[in-house]
């Protein structure tokens, strides 16, 4: 689709992992600065969206159905900010292995929507 | 029967939190695995259910199974930690049953399910999830 956009999601999806994981190392909570990260990331992860949505738009059609990719790309978007809303409530270290688990979860959404377009 | 008939002392008799500290990470799991396994079977059911229909039920159980799951962490109290125990029983038992399917049988399946070969597709966490699940709910039952 747009293979720079997908790695620098996934990477720094993985880089908020790292961060927010070392945070729950340290048993401490998601500050300020992880939801910033977050925002970072959720950032990146809708203009995925938006690029994914114009790209259809001009009638190119990914490799492995529409539908499905679409489902994935709606799904990237979401999965850092719902993450982020649960460790909102959960003011543990928990709460970071939650944001930790969430942009893992990002990082294989972009390796499955890579799949889906089709290389 | 309720299980707060045999609680010894006052700290017990409100409903105890299944979903925060490390079952908050649980919930995120169900949650994504409820999203995962209801939009997979949805898509396919209606885009082609007639090309593997054992697969597409399967999954949609598997979906209902995670979302009961899910619902039950949130809820929290004893007769949910109960229902979700069972569940989890059950989940582990489908993802053994259709893992070992699929892998005996595998004409049976034109296409995958969330619990094919043991979940491996989705990093074998399918079959990881119901284990940690029941650790949890057992613990959270004496905590």
């Amino acid at each position: 689709m747009l293979d720079a956009l997908t790695v620098a999601v996934a990477v720094s999806a993985l880089a908020l992992a790292a961060w927010c994981g070392l945070a729950a190392s340290r048993d401490q909570p998601t500050k300020d600065w992880h939801f910033i990260g977050m925002a970072v990331v959720s950032v990146l992860a809708l203009a995925q969206l938006v690029v994914g949505i114009v790209r259809l738009a001009r009638g190119e059609r990914p490799e492995q159905g529409m539908t499905v990719f679409i489902a994935y790309l709606v799904g990237a978007f979401a999965a850092v900010p719902a993450a982020g809303f649960l460790s909102l409530t959960e003011r543990t270290r928990w709460g970071s292995v939650t944001v930790a688990a969430g942009a893992v979860v990002l990082a294989v959404l972009e390796v499955r929507l890579y799949g889906i377009w089709g290389g | 029967m309720t299980g707060t008939e045999r609680t010894t002392g006052p700290a017990r008799k409100q409903p105890f939190e299944l979903g925060s500290g490390p079952g908050r990470v649980l919930v995120w799991f169900y949650g994504v695995f409820t999203v995962a396994a209801a939009s997979r079977s949805l898509v396919q059911m209606i885009l082609d259910f007639d090309r593997a229909p054992l697969a597409y039920l399967l999954s949609a159980v598997a979906a209902v199974v995670y979302g009961f799951i899910t619902y039950s962490l949130v809820r929290g109290g004893e007769k949910a930690r109960r229902a979700a125990l069972v569940c989890c029983a059950a989940e582990l038992a489908g993802v053994l049953v259709v893992g070992t399917w699929t892998l005996v049988e595998p004409s049976a399946f034109p296409d995958a399910t969330v619990w094919s070969d043991f979940g491996t597709g989705y990093l074998l966490i399918p079959v990881i999830l119901p284990v940690t699940g029941m650790i949890w709910l057992r613990r959270a039952a004496s905590a």
